[in-house]
């Protein structure tokens, strides 16, 4: 898929399949083209180049038989102000055959007290969870989600991850764009991780992280590093990052345990205790700024 | 909880797939009511559309501010504009403003994404607007009528007086459409609100065009305000079976606004 806005290309030969009935999230910075991507699949604007299948349909040319099948959860806004959040939903459930019981969805989404609220005056975790229920009350076989948990509180951030666990275990395929790691992490089957309009990672977060390939412990800061790693297996990297916390990595391989004897040893000769010492693989977050770098993005 | 509630399983499999769109006409009613209702319960929209045409009505009438001649009582003279007049507000000033809003909101991207069409979209707006057109005449008709309104007008003016009024309707929603799609929705609101305050001054609504220098009277005559005041003026007080220009020139707005907007309506 190619997307262009005048000489911006936000979307530059993206390539991504979500299988059915799976959660795929789409990871990525800002400006990274996540948005333009959806959008295009949702048939909201046509790719430049390429060809885009959304449940087998052509979503620029056959936007009619698409979107009854879909649901959407734009990133922001998109209901009118003053209405209110049970009106709103009544509004959407009327454009489809066997729509959910609008009172049983705002049930579910924890909005029941807000029902005769106008959507201006909910909280943005409020406004979020009106905009998810919106997106399902039409029993879809797909949604997009766009960031759905942006603003909101941990606990409506859990429900959420609950529902979306829940609609995979229906069968309905989720597409979800966020900037939370652990929200991709623990909900989706598939990671895609974009970049400049381009595809940069593709797999489940399992294949994405890898191996147990780090040791993390903490101690006083100020270690001699050097030191411990001359006590290493070769390939092997030590660093203090922040102060205090020291991150053992074996780069494409796994921890060992004469690695992890040859550390406490070397803590032990210098009578330092390490404490939260931890063997875990990489976090979809350090594979994330790993592929995508560390500078800010407009 | 509602009983209807209860309908849905409480465990297991309560998202299984079934899609669909609801018939055309269901999705338009539905879209049709919340607009209408939005509307009645916005202070200002209602302001626009009815406490100032109902305020003009009486004032111009109950004290002789400006003499229109022609030998028409003040009511009789005043009843077709402000019909004209509520016209205007609805279809233009009022669908601009919260057209503009939706836009600027997101909310007609957001409808976009529904199985309601762009097509049932604009059946809605305008089934709105017809609604609200036909409340406004049926409380202006009665405030008029208990003002003294004594309607000369032939018995096709049954026929004749809607047909304006669509027409009117259509040329107003035209560029109502055109300014909420292509300007800022501020700009649109000053913009929109600027027209109305305009046309109701120089479109022949309570001052008379005849009381304009010869040379201005044909080309207001000319403005889609100016072209549905005198039109219904002409069927309502003179009794004319048929206004022949002025449904010509409000037929022409029409078709010029609804090209130019289709033309370059942006939907975000």
């Amino acid at each position: 898929m190619v997307k262009r806005y005048g000489a911006l290309t936000a979307v530059d030969g993206l390539s991504l399949t979500a299988r059915r009935g799976e959660v795929t999230a789409i990871l990525g910075p800002n400006g990274a083209g996540k948005t333009t991507a959806i959008e295009v699949c949702e048939g909201y604007r046509a790719a430049d180049a390429g060809s885009v299948r959304v449940l087998g349909l052509d979503p620029a040319r056959h936007s009619s038989a698409l979107l009854p099948r879909i649901g959407v959860m734009l990133q922001s806004g998109g209901i009118p102000p003053a209405v209110p959040v049970g009106e709103y939903l009544r509004l959407l459930s009327r454009f489809h055959m066997k729509p959910h019981d609008p009172a049983w969805l705002l049930d579910i989404t924890g909005l029941t007290a807000s029902a005769r609220t106008p959507y201006k005056r909910l909280s943005g975790g409020q406004q979020q969870r009106l905009s998810l229920a919106a997106a399902l009350i039409g029993r879809p076989e797909l949604v997009f989600l766009d960031e759905p948990t942006a603003g909101m509180d941990p606990q409506a951030r859990h429900a959420t991850w609950d529902l979306i666990t829940e609609l995979r275990a229906d069968g309905v395929s989720v597409i979800l764009t966020t900037h939370f790691m652990e929200e991709a992490e623990r909900l989706s089957d598939h990671v895609v991780i974009i970049d400049a309009g381009r595809t940069v990672a593709d797999g489940s977060p399992a294949t994405l992280t890898g191996s147990a390939g780090q040791l993390r412990f903490r101690a006083e800061p100020g270690l001699d590093t050097d030191s411990l790693l001359s006590a290493l297996p070769t390939g092997s990297a030590a660093k203090e990052s922040p102060a205090g916390h020291y991150l053992i990595e074996v780069p494409g391989g796994t921890i060992k345990p004469a690695l992890l004897a040859a550390v406490t040893a070397w803590c032990a000769e210098r009578a330092v205790l390490p404490s939260s010492l931890r063997i875990e693989s990489r976090t979809l977050e350090d594979v994330f700024l790993e592929l995508t770098g560390r500078e800010l993005r407009g | 909880m509602t009983a209807e509630a209860a309908a849905e399983p409480a465990t297991g499999s309560r998202f299984t797939p079934a899609p669909g769109a609801a018939p055309m006409r269901r999705m338009v009613a539905a879209q049709a009511a919340l607009e209408t209702r939005t509307l009645l319960r916005n202070g200002e929209q209602l302001t626009l559309t009815l406490i100032i045409p109902l305020l003009l009505l009486a004032a111009f009438s109950l004290e002789p501010l400006v003499s229109f001649g022609g030998g028409y009582t003040r009511i009789d003279f005043l009843t077709p504009g402000v019909i004209a007049l509520a016209v205007m507000s609805t279809a233009f000033t009022s669908q601009a403003i919260a057209t503009g809003f939706e836009r600027r909101y997101g909310v007609l991207k957001r409808l976009g994404a529904t199985p309601l069409s762009r097509t049932g979209l604009i059946a809605a707006k305008t089934s709105t607007v017809i609604a609200v057109e036909l409340g406004q005449a049926a409380i202006i008709l009665l405030v008029a009528l208990g003002l003294g309104w004594s309607p000369d007008a032939k018995p096709t003016a049954i026929v004749v007086v809607p047909l304006l009024v669509l027409l009117g309707t259509a040329a107003f929603s035209g560029f109502a459409l055109l300014m909420a799609g292509t300007l800022r929705a501020e700009a649109t609101l000053a913009a929109a609100n600027l027209v109305y305050v305009v046309l109701l001054g120089i479109g022949g609504v309570v001052f008379p065009l005849t009381k304009f220098p010869p040379g201005a009277r044909p080309v207001l005559e000319l403005l889609p305000t100016g072209a549905l005041s005198t039109g219904l003026r002409d069927v309502l007080a003179n009794g004319a079976a048929f206004p022949v220009k002025d449904t010509v020139t409000l037929a022409v707005w029409a078709v010029v606004g609804i090209t130019l907007a289709a033309r370059f309506f942006r939907w975000e």
